[in-house]
């Protein structure tokens, strides 16, 4: 299992993805901008307002810059059993992130990466460093600067909630963006 | 004078008895059908101690899976010396062995007597003096146990040792870790270690003097060694990454352990003197979970190389990895039997994560536990019990299962979730 190459290559194919999406959900503005990776951070935010909804309204341009400000609202993004990949309703998400990252330079982010309770506490430790390290390279190649970002794993140690079904797994499950 | 030291013994039992409140007990979940059948009788003057040491040899020898104990109930005589012990009377009643005692306090502390008789061969086994200095009536009767244990089954007893573990409270950012360590049966646990961020993975320095674990305390994991009796502490590593999964050689000059600095977490081996690392595993996949064999030569630990995770050895002479496991597509967290020849684990079965052992000789896996949350099995150093932790309900707890799955026994705590339990070596 190659996963270096593995994540770097789909996190491109994800940031081709996403541009896509974005004009296909109607982000008419902008798509430019997400593949040039040239640090310039105009026009859209995208900041989810609670768990279920996290492709927020695209605001306008005279708004981004003023958005890019925030740090934004959604922290966290959840991810399948046994899986470290980015799934695309929470693409939007790290978008947002990157584009703060990207204008605020002095910011600094810790992705703290956790599992579910299922399985081994150190074999978790590695899966849960495996999502963070996932978010990191989307981030990465979105422009973010390495020096601004850094991984830190807790695998099954600190649960957000407890309870032993697929709902408490699920939320469980998750790279949390830590400011 | 004397109804003062009642008072006094009185005043103690309360102290005992609340401080046990906080402890693990023991609750025996399967008995062994060829559990031997043993009388351990109250001792003669062992009326007003702090502790009732019959009764602790008793639940010793219950526990270990190896003994029925007759119901106190069911013993209508109650000799305290061979002597006295009537054969014809206790062979009516089924028991293959008794023992009997008595107890006394002295100026600094007690004196117990115990002998151990064969019923079926109408003989004296063993019999003994144990002088005990202060109050460690307990200590005692594990050495009791101990000494009849070995005396029948021809194994030492594991009665004397310890079990270190974690507990945790809370939810989310608001959560309270603990470092227990407890005696092997759960009880006079003491507290090493408090933090609000999470600890992990204890393990024993083979003397039994330190431990060394995982703490969050600087907000990333880093390895911290600590001296049991002194609670003095020095982290030991600080690399970026993963610092995880300690475990100590049976030399006890080096520390296994997992690393993820440069990259995927490998298996490194740290110089306890010199802080020196050397990098063991190299390739794109997780390796973690490292554990001694006892000869100090090779290496078990976890890797998903094939896709999931199994079970590799690895020759520190040199060589390629041995993949070990190949039941199932989760085997994980290896751990040696004393001898070497077998490896307890967990495994994903079609029910759920379970306590399972393989015989190194062959490749066929059998599940030993009944529950199916199960995580971090700890070996006794006598090979004869597996500790490890499951799921009671929405709780953690300690659970510990025979090496041939017999029996078992459960260890509840009233202090949250208990989990990564670690049996300590004979510290005798």
């Amino acid at each position: 299992m190659q996963l270096k190459p593995l994540a770097r290559s789909l996190a491109a194919a994800l940031s081709i993805v996403l541009i896509a999406g974005c004009s296909s959900t109607g982000g008419t503005q902008d798509g430019d901008s997400y593949g040039s990776q040239d640090g310039s951070t105009t026009g859209s935010s995208t900041s989810g307002t609670g768990t279920g909804s996290q492709y927020g309204s695209t605001s306008g341009s005279g708004a981004g810059q003023q958005a890019d400000s925030r740090i934004p609202e959604v922290r966290t993004i959840y991810f399948d059993y046994d899986r470290d990949t980015i799934k695309s309703e929470y693409e939007s998400v790290v978008m947002a992130h990157a584009r703060y990252l990207r204008a605020n330079p002095n910011a600094q982010v810790v992705l703290h990466g956790h599992t579910d309770e299922r399985g081994t506490r150190e074999y978790n430790m590695a899966l849960g460093e495996r999502r963070a390290g996932a978010v990191e390279r989307f981030l990465n190649i979105q422009g973010v600067s390495s020096s601004q970002m850094s991984v830190v794993s807790y695998g099954e140690e600190r649960p957000a909630v407890n309870g032993q079904d697929e709902s408490a797994y699920a939320q469980n499950r998750r790279v949390v963006f830590n400011y | 004078m004397q109804s003062l030291s009642k008072v006094c013994l009185f005043c103690l039992l309360l102290l005992v008895s609340s401080v046990a409140s906080a402890n693990l007990t023991i609750e025996i979940t399967r008995g062994s059908d060829q559990a031997l059948p043993i009388g351990v009788v109250p001792f003669a003057g062992s009326d007003g101690l702090p502790e009732d040491v019959a009764q602790i040899v008793q639940d010793d020898l219950e526990r270990s899976g190896y003994f029925a104990p007759l119901e106190r109930s069911a013993m209508f005589e109650q000799p305290s010396q061979s002597d006295d012990v009537q054969f014809g009377t206790w062979r009516s009643l089924d028991v293959r062995y008794l023992v009997v005692g008595q107890a006394e306090q002295t100026d600094g502390g007690f004196e117990l007597q115990f002998e151990l008789m064969d019923i079926s061969g109408q003989r004296r086994m063993i019999g003994e003096t144990v002088t005990v200095r202060g109050n460690d009536l307990r200590g005692a009767a594990h050495y009791i146990s101990d000494q009849i244990f070995e005396e029948i089954t021809d194994i030492r007893g594991a009665f004397s040792t310890k079990i270190a573990y974690v507990t945790a409270q809370g939810i989310g950012d608001d959560m309270q870790f603990g470092l227990y360590v407890a005696d092997a049966d759960g009880r006079r646990s003491e507290q090493v270690l408090t933090s609000d961020e999470p600890i992990m993975s204890p393990t024993w320095s083979p003397d039994g003097t330190k431990l060394a674990y995982v703490s969050f305390e600087t907000e990333r994991p880093a390895i911290y060694i600590q001296d049991v009796a002194t609670g003095q502490r020095v982290q030991a590593t600080s690399f970026d990454g993963i610092n995880g999964a300690p475990a100590w050689s049976p030399d006890g000059r080096r520390i296994a352990m997992s690393l993820s600095k440069d990259g995927q977490p490998e298996i490194y081996i740290m110089n306890v003197g010199s802080r020196s690392v050397e990098r063991i595993t190299n390739n794109n996949s997780i390796d973690t979970e490292p554990a001694w064999a006892p000869d100090g030569q090779s290496l078990l630990f976890t890797s998903n190389r094939s896709g999931g995770p199994q079970l590799y050895q690895y020759s520190l002479g040199g060589g390629e990895a041995e993949r070990l496991t190949f039941t199932g597509n989760y085997n994980a967290r290896g751990r040696f039997s004393p001898d070497g020849e077998q490896i307890f684990l967990i495994h994903r079965s079609s029910r759920g994560y379970q306590v399972a052992r393989q015989d190194l000789s062959g490749d066929r896996l059998v599940v030993l536990s009944e529950s199916t949350r199960d995580e971090s099995p700890s070996v006794a150093p006598n090979g004869t019990m597996v500790i490890f932790a499951t799921q009671q309900g929405n709780s953690g707890v300690l659970s510990a299962v025979s090496a041939d799955g017999r029996s078992s026994f459960r260890l509840p705590s009233a202090q949250g979730d208990v989990r990564d339990p670690a049996w300590s070596p004979f510290l005798n």
